[in-house]
């Protein structure tokens, strides 16, 4: 796999992890989910090529927007919930620039949650890392739209009576382009999905389950602990029917209109009767029912989902602005001022 | 030939007409289409558009009144006009609401058609008021309109619904004749409009000759009226609105500082025409991104002003709350943004389509934290592109957010606009860091404390921005107390620094006197006019026009020092004033406010003047 991206310059020089370490401390707790994610972002960016004078990280406010200070990249920490609506400007302005947002469940969901739905809509060219745990850290434990229903928190004290959001489906809804997940304890799978999201042109969403060891501890436990993780992670592979499971003898099966999970072996069932993953495919129905697999009934569906083409904004603009320097009369402002009804005195 | 050619005409120095009716009665067009007629005859002239805020209101309702006032004439004009010498009015509904606008003796030209009893009585009348000797003191024209706009559409196959609308061009057939006005440039403009669809030219064209002929025909009209064209400096002349010459202006800085433009928006009224203008010149480079809302707006604008854009964002008042917290970031990362407030009437949603001057405290102090910035104001629609020029200028040589206040009247209004070549406009040079230079975010110019904007993509200039505060120079993170305080103080000292390259502070009039009228943005026109008036008749007046408002031009407290009184006024509840008091406490300010969502007349600003110049 290799990025085929022409508008981003590449580096002439091969780039390592080195050319992104910042001089900047880093401030998140001992053991946050943060950390692996930053080794990923220093492994990947070396090897997606581009010149380190092209990358450019975005955030909002939150633990996980204090990112652009731990990249050495341009960057800019912007304010709550508005990173998509800056980093839209900076690829717009300059779609030369990779472009990269760092954002949270309560910057994008709930403050942000309106820029989020129009960016994806839009299919601007970014990347975005979502660090999903599922509360607020920043200002110390209170419920944000992904915690669970019933949870107990800060502001909570007795249960929360709301229904959380799933990213996926959001993405989906929104009729998003690329829609990856993946867990922050697995470096390997984080690194190759970056570079997935890099790959992709358009807005390319990863949902990262990140734990909070301070606020939110082993709220993704069931998906990332030993015990449990074979039997509720299906790592999805593009064109490889969808096996999961310690033994590898579970699969997935479109079931009438569900999914449905199965024993391989049992029933008759072989690897030929399960579903095998398309991430290209255009029609989102079956990345939705992926993306809303959940347990105790089924696992939960990581690596890519969904990697649909479609045109991306920044092209667009790029192509009407082309289009009208080419075609229009009007070549410069002078040109514009004496255009129309003018008359001398 | 008809015997109104014999009588000789009344000359006049100056003439406003206003055109009213239904909101889909075509009155803006009307008004529009004379306004250019009067512009290629070489009037100097001003336009000011009068319109609810819904797109069609409930038919022949005061609700529903649309008009457009085009005032025009041989000597320089300042403003829209106080009260009309003509009105056309359409309907009852706006005959009623707009009757208060008409000189004594101005001649009226109703569409008698419309005057049915339902209509009446929506309009609130209790008895016909073309009957009732209400009227008396006007010069009233009973015009059938509708129906000989009818009539003469006989023979063309159009269907009744679309004759019905062009009878604004039979009025405007009838004031063309009035004003001894060519048809040409109207039915110029019929033609390439409707040019798809013969029919409805020939219709127009046909209507709009009717009501020509039909004011040659009838005795009641008296004398056509003559004004000589003004005496304009030469050049190439063009109409324009306020709002786009501020596109323009913006457009004009782009392409002099080498900079792309870069426009985030939101659609609000009435700011929209900006978004619309500039989202038509792809040509130029422009990118123009519809955002979805008015944070996203000026948040993408922030983004591309980091990679280097010329970074603009359009609003109105409710649109600026909303950016506040945005405007704070561009403070604290010194980036440049212009943001464009055509101001509406407030508080909340208030009266969209109506213009005041309110939003002055909320760009001035609107954010959380020292925030200081930029504040311009223009004060004409054709100056509106020298402002927008200038805010981008400034915005950009000295790393700050500029907000440039026009208001609704600027923006819809429309004035003559002398052409200027871009190549004798001041040039802008922004502060662009050289690649591997040892950049620091924050290592600034030793004068003008201005930093330098380092590009993305430009190699060995890595480098966060972000709206924490940042250590001096270095710009790492920092929560160290006297950073902050040094912060603050370079933050503040870098806006007023700008007071040494803006102009001073021009005064109308003599350099001393009894009476200095203060004013700022829209008014100039209207405290011009009466200022100049009260000159005449030898009284002490002079007047000090601001464009310049955050930072105030130098000289601005040795001016107010050489005059017994100062009156500062303002279409709000008095908020220059309080800024002045509070930058030169030393002066005593007297006040005169007015929020009606009306721009000041000028007779009642000669009023005050007069009462203020009598006490002793």
């Amino acid at each position: 796999m290799k990025i085929d991206n022409t508008t981003i310059e590449r580096s002439r020089v091969e780039l390592t992890k080195e050319d992104f370490v910042s001089d900047q401390m880093v401030k998140w707790c001992p053991g946050c989910g943060s950390y692996t994610i930053l080794s990923a972002v220093a492994n990947v960016f070396p090897k997606i090529g581009y010149r380190k004078e092209n990358f450019m990280v975005v955030s909002g406010i939150g633990c996980s927007s204090r990112f652009p200070y731990y990249v050495n990249t341009y960057g800019i920490h912007g304010i709550h919930g508005r990173a998509f609506a800056i980093a839209s400007g900076v690829k717009i302005a300059n779609p030369h620039l990779s472009v990269w947002v760092a954002t949270g469940d309560g910057d994008s969901m709930a403050i942000g949650g309106n820029h989020f739905i129009h960016t994806i809509r839009r299919n601007i060219d970014i990347n975005v890392l979502l660090f999903n745990n599922r509360i607020y850290g920043l200002t110390k434990g209170q419920f944000s739209p992904t915690t669970p229903m019933g949870s107990v928190t800060k502001t909570s004290p007795h249960g929360t009576i709301e229904h959380p959001f799933n990213p996926g489906e959001l993405v989906i809804g929104a009729q998003g382009t690329f829609f990856a997940r993946v867990t922050d304890n697995n470096l390997k799978l984080l690194t190759d999905v970056m570079f997935e999201a890099a790959r992709h042109d358009g807005t390319s969403i990863v949902e990262i389950l990140q734990n909070c060891p301070i606020y939110n501890d082993k709220t993704h436990a069931l998906i990332t602990a030993k015990e449990t993780r074979d039997q509720y992670q299906l790592i999805l592979k593009n064109g490889e029917p969808m096996i999961f499971g310690g033994q590898k003898d579970k699969g997935i099966m479109l079931h009438g209109t569900h999914l449905k999970v199965v024993t391989i072996g049992e029933k008759g069932i072989t690897d030929d009767n399960l579903l095998v993953h398309d991430q290209y495919e255009k029609d989102p129905g079956i990345h939705l029912m992926l993306a809303k697999m959940m347990p105790p009934h089924f696992p939960v569906a990581l690596g890519v989902i969904r990697s649909a083409m479609y045109p991306t904004y920044d092209d667009l603009v790029v192509e009407q602005i082309d289009y009208e320097k080419a075609n229009s009369p009007i070549k410069n402002v002078d040109d514009l001022l004496n255009s129309g009804d003018t008359w001398v005195i | 030939m008809s015997k109104n050619k014999d009588i000789q005409p009344i000359r006049k120095e100056d003439v406003v007409i206003k055109f009213v009716g239904d909101s889909g009665d075509g009155m803006q067009l009307a008004g529009t289409l004379f306004s250019d007629a009067a512009a290629i005859a070489g009037y100097d002239l001003a336009t000011f558009p009068d319109y609810p805020a819904e797109i069609r209101a409930p038919q022949n309702t005061i609700a529903g009144v649309s008009g457009f006032q085009v005032h025009f004439g041989h000597t320089k004009i300042h403003t829209s006009g106080d009260l009309c010498d003509m009105l056309v009015a359409m309907n009852p509904a706006s005959l009623r609401s707009n009757l208060k606008w008409a000189k004594d003796g101005a001649t009226i030209i109703v569409d008698a058609d419309t005057f049915a009893d339902k209509a009446i009585e929506k309009a609130g009348y209790k008895v016909n008021p073309l009957n009732d000797g209400s009227l008396e003191k006007y010069n009233v024209i009973k015009a059938s309109i509708t129906n000989i706009t009818k009539e003469s559409l006989a023979e063309v196959e159009i269907g009744a619904k679309a004759a019905e609308k062009t009878r604004n061009m039979f009025a405007l057939g009838v004031v063309f004749y009035v004003f001894n006005r060519s048809l040409d440039s109207t039915i110029a403009y019929i033609e390439d409009k409707f040019k798809k669809t013969p029919l409805v030219v020939q219709a127009n064209r046909i209507v709009l000759q009717a009501g020509y002929n039909y004011a040659n025909t009838i005795v009641v009209l008296g004398s056509r009226i003559e004004v000589a064209p003004a005496e304009m400096p030469k050049g190439r002349y063009r109409n324009i609105t306020g709002n786009v010459a501020t596109a323009w202006g913006l457009l004009a800085a782009s392409e002099r500082s080498g900079r792309p433009l870069f426009l985030g928006s939101y659609p609000i009224t009435p700011a929209t025409e900006i978004l619309i203008e500039l989202a038509r010149h792809k040509s130029l480079g422009a990118k123009v991104f519809q955002a979805e809302d008015e944070i996203a707006g000026i948040c993408s604008a922030i983004g591309a002003s980091y990679t280097g854009s010329l970074a603009v964002t359009t609003t109105s008042g409710p649109g600026l709350s909303l950016k506040s917290e945005a405007l704070g970031l561009a403070v604290m990362a010194e980036l440049p943004i212009v943001i464009v407030d055509v101001q509406r009437g407030g508080p909340s949603t208030g009266l969209p389509t109506k213009s005041e001057q309110s939003d002055l405290l909320q760009a001035l102090f609107g954010r959380n934290g020292e925030a200081p910035l930029l504040v311009v104001a223009a004060s004409s629609p054709a100056n509106c592109f020298d402002y927008a020029y200038m805010a981008a200028k400034l915005s950009m040589e000295h790393m700050t957010p500029v907000i440039l206040l026009t208001d609704g009247n600027l923006g819809n209004g429309s004035q003559l606009f002398r052409i200027p070549k871009t190549a004798d406009m001041p040039a802008i040079k922004p502060p662009i860091a050289k690649p591997n230079t040892e950049y620091k975010p924050y290592r600034r110019d030793p004068v003008t404390l201005v930093r330098e904007w380092a590009l993305p993509g430009t190699e060995g200039l890595r480098h966060r921005v972000g709206g924490l505060e940042k250590e001096n120079i270095h710009g790492t993170v920092s929560t160290d107390p006297a950073n902050h305080q040094l912060m603050v103080n370079l933050r503040q000292q870098k806006v007023d620094n700008v007071a040494d390259y803006i102009p001073m502070q021009t005064v109308v009039g003599e350099p001393e006197g009894d009476l200095l009228i203060v004013s700022w943005g829209s008014t100039e026109g209207a405290v011009l006019t009466a200022i100049q008036e009260l000159q005449l008749e030898g009284k002490s007046i002079s007047m000090a026009h601001f464009h310049y408002i955050m930072p105030l031009p130098k000289n601005t407290a040795e001016i107010f020092s050489r005059f017994k009184k100062i009156i500062v006024c303002e279409l709000n509840m008095g908020q220059f004033v309080a800024y002045l008091r509070m930058q030169h406490p030393q002066f005593s300010y007297m006040q005169y406010n007015k929020v009606q969502c009306l721009p000041f007349m000028v007779n009642e600003l000669i009023e005050k003047f007069n009462q203020i110049l009598e006490v002793k």
